[in-house]
């Protein structure tokens, strides 16, 4: 085993065990700790795979801006323990079965197609942070543009509904 | 052997520097302690620490084994997961902060292993600092709510929300500086910088003086200081986040509060002052002598100190201490080549301690800001005045081309 495939499972491991503390924990705050642990896994594995900007923007981004927001929040309302619930009859008979039947469906997928599938570029080239700017302010500069509206007017709509009557 | 350490000498060679930075750095922060206390104390005309060695030189030593010993009481009703991680994560991101930054210019060869002064040299680095900064408010957000204090709770919101304004003036502010470098690596930031080796005129603080000052205020208030230490303000919250810490795990965020001061110096010294680079014009040979010039006198000054104490410190420790760093001094100016090496860590390091001593000297200076006054000096005054600059820089560039 190389040291990249060593490192990916490792992170990959990370990923999908915060993905199901996230949804165990029955402390709120708990759970948005393992989304963190998950946003930071992912974050590596675009590392792993040359996207480093990505991989920072990620982290900035999720990390730093969003599940602060998400932990402040919590904080604030003061959410207590979840409570739980017996399982609806509906998660037992039909969610479980169809589930399982889908990571089936989907390992055996890959296991098929492994020897046929080319391997995935390390697309450092692309996703270098000055080729990507280079996108996003030339080809795709509407989009970008559009995006960038739309959130404005989403934050403009934030501060609208938040503001006090006068 | 030599053949596995030829091997894997790109994992050794990182670990080596990795616990050679820790152990720097930890003394650093030890140290500073010493320098506040100390410096505050004579601007408030007192003699600050005195007892402990001469001129309380062995108060840090002093101070870790009373917060090793201490009782670490935990109180009722907290969250054990939460109030654990908070001072570990608070402290490991401080510290992981520090390894994207380029301490020299030289690159040298370890077991055949090239590699240069500094942990990684990525080339992203900024970006990756600013990420580690971003995940540092967890820590202090944890550590307000695990406490279930309400002193705890205030403090840490309050922290939170004041880091996560700050963040958005300190990102923008050195967007003017990454305009005109054109890169995100920190060592080239600093390469930059070099010019056409005229010193400092080509540092990035003359165009940016703007940006570095978004940038320090912005810093100042990232890393919870005096004046806008809210989060700890005595008189209305006891402590702020750490209320409800003692022994080793207070001491961590206090040490974790000092490794991002000595970061964000790091960081103003790289993005505006030129980083390792002289001061002075590269012809200029004659100032690479600087460094001896102020460990000689340095050195016997020590020496002449140490008479004044009548015991082991006087007579063995001092003496011995400022033959060292005269003859270290001495030494640089007979071999030449050390002194070339020398050079890089010499100014880094003094910039950096200059930076150190500004942000030691506003605790002494400055009152604290009041609560809504630091809110509004954030989002009103700082973000738009970065945003301003990044516009006029970008405008500058178009106009003129690159500098």
């Amino acid at each position: 085993m190389t040291a990249p495939s060593i490192i990916f499972f490792v992170l990959a491991a990370l990923a999908v065990l915060g993905a199901i503390s996230l949804i165990l924990q029955r402390e709120p705050i708990h759970s948005a700790l393992s989304l963190i642990v998950v946003m930071v896994a992912l974050a590596g594995l675009y590392l792993l795979m040359g996207a480093e900007f990505v991989a920072a923007v990620q982290i900035i981004v999720y990390g730093g801006a969003i599940m602060v927001l998400f932990v402040f929040v919590i904080m604030l309302l003061n959410a207590g323990k979840e409570e739980r619930t017996n399982f609806s009859k509906l998660a037992t008979y039909a969610g479980i079965p169809l589930a399982v039947a889908t990571t089936g469906f989907i390992a055996a997928a890959i296991a098929w197609s492994s020897g046929s599938l080319p391997a995935a570029e390390p697309s450092g080239a692309l996703t270098s942070t000055k080729t990507l700017s280079l996108l996003l302010f030339n080809e795709f500069v509407y989009p970008f543009e559009l995006t960038s509206f739309l959130i404005l007017v989403a934050i403009l709509g934030a501060i609208v509904l938040a503001q006090r009557e006068s | 052997m030599n053949e596995f350490l030829t091997q894997y000498a790109f994992i050794i060679v990182p670990l080596i520097k990795i616990a050679i930075l820790v152990l720097i750095v930890l003394t650093v922060d030890a140290y500073l302690t010493w320098i506040e206390r100390k410096l505050i104390a004579h601007i408030q005309a007192r003699w600050g620490p005195h007892r402990v060695g001469p001129h309380g030189l062995l108060q840090p030593l002093a101070d870790g084994v009373k917060f090793i010993f201490k009782e670490d009481p935990l109180p009722a009703n907290v969250d054990k997961v939460a109030y654990f991680l908070a001072p570990f994560l608070t402290l490991m991101l401080a510290l992981t902060s520090l390894a994207v930054i380029p301490f020299g210019p030289q690159r040298f060869k370890v077991f055949g292993y090239e590699t240069h002064v500094g942990i990684a040299d990525v080339n992203i680095s900024l970006l990756v600092l600013f990420a580690i900064t971003a995940l540092g408010v967890y820590g202090i957000a944890l550590a307000g709510w695990a406490s279930n204090s309400k002193y705890s709770l205030l403090g840490g919101l309050r922290s939170s929300a004041q880091m996560i304004s700050y963040e958005l003036a300190l990102t923008l502010s050195v967007v003017g500086v990454l305009l005109i470098a054109g890169d995100f690596s920190l060592r080239k930031i600093v390469e930059h910088q070099a010019g056409t080796g005229r010193g400092l005129v080509s540092w990035h603080i003359f165009p940016q003086i703007v940006g570095f000052l978004c940038f320090y205020i912005a810093a100042i208030a990232e890393t919870n200081r005096v004046p806008f230490d809210l989060p700890e303000a005595e008189s209305e919250l006891v402590a702020g986040f750490h209320t409800e810490y003692a022994s080793m795990k207070f001491a961590m965020f206090f040490i974790a509060e000092y490794t991002s001061m000595i970061t964000v110096s790091c960081l103003a010294t790289v993005l505006f002052f030129g980083g390792w680079l002289s001061p002075f014009p590269v012809s200029w040979t004659f100032t690479h002598y600087l460094p001896s010039v102020l460990l000689i006198p340095f050195g016997l000054w020590v020496i002449f100190d140490g008479m004044r104490y009548e015991n082991l410190f006087g007579r063995i420790l001092l003496p011995i201490v400022g033959i060292g760093l005269a003859a270290l001094g001495a030494t640089l100016i007979v071999l030449p080549t050390v002194n070339d090496i020398v050079q890089g860590p010499f100014w880094f390091l003094a910039k950096v301690f200059t930076f150190l001593f500004v942000y030691i000297w506003m605790r002494g200076t400055l009152p604290r800001f009041r609560y809504d006054q630091l809110m509004s000096f954030g989002w009103k005054f700082l973000l738009p005045v970065s945003i301003a600059n990044v516009v006029l820089t970008a405008v500058a560039i178009l106009i003129w081309g690159k500098l």
